[in-house]
């Protein structure tokens, strides 16, 4: 068989695989935050159908497709992987498992862990057995990460951690988290290392915040005395900011997913018929931009796995996606009129649309600002001076 | 899009490195609008687009071209767009290529087109905005063929072209697709009325008069009363193509402003230091990756024969349109003075832009095919 027979015959099979294990339910559009699967130790499903999908891709390592089968994994390849994606679009199926386990922790630990350590965490996460949250941010270590001063103290096999991080999603509801911790305050970003914990170590206490959105809390979080042990830390002792930023790189090309929101259609033809002539027009020409901006996601993700893809073209991704979908939801609310103003109601799903409205706000704040991604490509992609 | 195959690198190696030897804004435009040359452009260079096999880079292989695709084609008019070459590239090889193609004229005219000696022209619009359906310009039937009388305009080329496409009316009113006829005019058809227009970029675009002219039934393409079909495919060859040579002036445009911010000190700082010049630099990259990646998967669902190639060409066509227009007004901004003098080509893009927006339709005539096309 041919290579191209060999896919056309694994895309037969996943097409009829899919159709057999995908639960109906878990092909309708997500409705609200409570449809998303998280997991984790205390995983909540609402359906029996969620936890049935989870379990189906878990056997099959579709969690994390491409991810070798040693760390739980399909180990499909990039060819095989997509057409994956593209079947299970074409079925309308769910994300079987959100997770920044997935998303981010993953791939840094494939690149910079060690083998007892992808052998310890990826299985879990790719089973949606642990649930992660990312501790990077501080009060005041935003954009400039950097700058950040959460203490690890050096105690020989282990160390101590005091120090507060903030705006970490999901603290309140994760198992773990990968954190950055000050080592040395020598250099500022060399003396940061990468370190892993449970959240329930003694002397972690989150606090969750309310956002403008009224749900999806994050939280300001507290070491007090964590102690860490030193086979903990990914990378080198401070050289975390290398594991760091790759990550971040991951967490951009996640967030600027968003731009497609979750569909690939002309909004136009979602939100009914369009009266107002100027509303039509503005939609429209919303919808150039939205559907160029899939045909670029589609082109940047051939390019990453052909690695042709420029290093810091996920902060030009993050950055194009963000402002696409704040805008895509400002229409969404226009359309709506006063019907999408509607905060409790049943008929507005609890308020579905103000509340995504209000939520996709932060998506040019988190993972790095828009102002930020644009520095970034400035200095790395245009190499600007002084940038 | 995928990743470029190692043959689509090498041609698109090749446009390049001829682009920018031969096809320079000094070497072309500037020289042929400061001569005031009829034309617009040199059939020197027209003669050596043939010579590459660039001209025929449509032309069926049987026939004597290269039988490449919409994807390759764009990597061309990539090129053509940042050295703003003028050339009637995309009006002959490109558009009227694909409408004449599978016709009985084509062995009339492939030869000569691949040669790089034929030119082409494309007599669409009649009124100030690009409305194909819209045609009115009549052709009766007399004799052994048909008179055509009407006029019309923007025909980028015409005074220079030996064969001019031109769509007429043979049935129904206008507004409906059914009913138009492709016809193939050749120059110095008697009764045709030719007013060369130089445009704002020093293109030369005409308005043509058709008095009874009068053709043959073999200058139909296609089927009387069906040209709806050739004509699609000649516009959706030229709106792809012309989305592609967009790309190529936002780029170029955007290089050139890019190397301004780099040299150019004010306040004792290169003033690319300063954020507010840097972000907008950024943005406009980001504006010009997403425009280039429509417009290949434009050409690239085009080439498949794929049911979504017309949105996508649509789609392509308006988001090149305005970042090309983003582009080349950025560029004369941060240029400051000096983008404003005639001496600078910076100038050039901007004038550019504009044309090749309008050309076969601008990006509100688009974006509201997109919302057509989508159902709403
Ligand atoms: C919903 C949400 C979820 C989040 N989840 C997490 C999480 O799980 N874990 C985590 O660690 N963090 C998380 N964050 C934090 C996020 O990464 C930070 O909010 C972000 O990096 C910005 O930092 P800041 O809020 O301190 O703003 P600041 O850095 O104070 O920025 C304020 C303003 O100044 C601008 N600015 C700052 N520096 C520059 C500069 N050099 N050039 C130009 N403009 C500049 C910014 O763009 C912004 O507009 C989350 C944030 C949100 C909103």
């Amino acid at each position: 068989m041919t290579a191209e027979q060999d896919l056309d015959s694994f895309r037969a099979e996943v097409r009829g695989w899919l159709s057999a294990n995908c639960p109906p339910e878990m092909r309708e559009p997500i409705r609200s935050e409570s449809d998303v699967c998280w997991g984790g130790r205390n995983a909540v499903f609402t359906s029996p159908a969620q936890k049935q999908w989870l379990d189906a891709m878990t056997s099959r390592g579709w969690t994390v497709p491409d991810w070798p089968k040693a760390y739980g994994g399909g180990g499909l390849s990039p060819a095989e992987t997509k057409i994956l994606r593209q079947e299970m679009a074409a079925l309308g199926c769910r994300s079987p498992l959100n997770s920044f386990g997935i998303s981010m922790l993953g791939p840094a630990l494939l690149k910079f862990g060690t083998e007892e350590q992808k052998l310890e965490y990826l299985p879990p996460i790719a089973r949606g057995e642990i649930r992660w949250c990312q501790g990077y941010s501080e009060p005041n270590a935003g954009s400039d990460l950097a700058s950040l001063a959460t203490r690890a103290e050096d105690r020989g096999d282990h160390f101590i951690v005091n120090g507060q991080k903030v705006w970490t999603s999901y603290a309140d509801k994760a198992d773990w988290i990968f954190c950055l911790v000050r080592t040395s305050t020598e250099s500022k970003q060399g003396g940061i290392s990468f370190v892993l914990f449970d959240m329930e170590s003694s002397g972690v206490s989150t606090k969750p915040i309310l956002l403008i959105s009224g749900y999806s809390p994050f939280c300001e979080t507290f070491f007090d005395d964590v102690s860490v042990p030193k086979a903990n830390v990914v990378g080198e002792i401070n050289r975390g900011w290398d594991v760091a930023k790759y990550l971040l790189g991951h967490e951009r090309e996640m967030i600027s997913g968003m731009g497609l929101g979750g569909e690939r259609k002309a909004l136009g033809a979602g939100v009914g018929p369009i009266d107002d002539p100027l509303l039509r027009a503005e939609i429209a020409e919303f919808d150039v931009d939205s559907l160029a901006f899939t045909a670029m996601s589609e082109h940047f993700i051939d390019q990453l796995k052909a690695g042709e893809a420029h290093p810091a073209m996920p902060s030009m991704m993050k950055y194009a996606g963000t402002e696409l979908n704040k805008r895509r939801h400002e229409l969404i609310m226009a359309a709506g009129g006063s019907d999408a103003l509607e905060w409790d109601s049943e008929r507005s799903k609890g308020g579905k649309a103000p509340r995504d409205w209000l939520r996709t706000k932060a998506n040019s704040i988190e993972g790095g600002t828009s102002e930020i991604q644009l520095n970034i490509v400035a200095k790395h992609i245009l190499r600007l001076p002084g940038a | 899009m995928t990743i470029l195959t190692d043959e689509q690198k090498q041609l698109n190696e090749m446009a390049k490195g001829f682009l920018a030897g031969e096809g320079t804004v000094a070497k072309q435009l500037r020289h042929w609008r400061d001569i005031g040359c009829k034309d617009g452009f040199g059939h020197d260079l027209w003669k050596q687009f043939g010579e590459l096999g660039l001209a025929g880079i449509a032309v069926p292989e049987a026939q004597g071209g290269l039988g490449l695709g919409a994807v390759e084609t764009a990597l061309v008019l990539e090129e053509v767009g940042r050295n703003l070459t003028p050339s009637p590239f995309l009006t002959t090889a490109v558009a009227a290529v694909r409408a004449l193609d599978g016709s009985a004229l084509a062995e009339r005219w492939f030869p000569g087109i691949a040669a790089g000696d034929t030119v082409a022209a494309l007599a669409v619009d009649e009124g100030r905005h690009h409305a194909p359906a819209a045609t009115a310009l009549a052709a009766k039937r007399s004799g052994n063929g048909f008179t055509l009388s009407g006029a019309k305009q923007f025909v980028v080329h015409g005074a220079s072209a030996d064969l001019i496409l031109v769509a007429a009316r043979t049935a129904g009113a206008p507004g409906e697709t059914d009913g138009i006829t492709l016809f193939a005019v050749e120059k110095d058809a008697e009764g045709l009325a030719v007013d060369n227009v130089a445009l704002a970029d020093a293109s030369k675009a005409a308005r043509l008069r058709f008095d009874d002219v009068q053709v043959d039934a073999d200058a139909v393409i296609g089927e009387v009363d069906g040209g709806w079909a050739p004509l699609s495919r000649a516009l959706s060859a030229g709106r792809a193509g012309a989305a592609a040579e967009l790309v190529g002036v936002a780029a170029g445009a955007a290089d050139m402003t890019n190397d301004y911010l780099k040299q150019r000190k004010q306040f004792g700082r290169l003033i690319g230091e300063f954020q507010a010049l840097q972000h907008r630099a950024a943005h406009l990259f980001s504006e010009i990756e997403i425009a280039r990646a429509a417009a290949w998967k434009a050409a690239e669902l085009l080439d498949k024969g794929d049911e979504r190639a017309e949105l996508m060409v649509s789609v392509a066509k308006a988001k090149a349109g305005r970042a090309a227009k983003l582009s080349a007004q950025e560029g004369v901004q941060m240029h400051g003075g000096i983008g404003m003098t005639d001496e600078h080509d910076i100038g050039f893009y901007m004038k550019r832009e504009a044309v090749l927006g309008a050309l076969f339709g601008d990006e509100r005539f688009h974006a509201n095919r997109v919302a057509q096309l989508s159902g709403y």
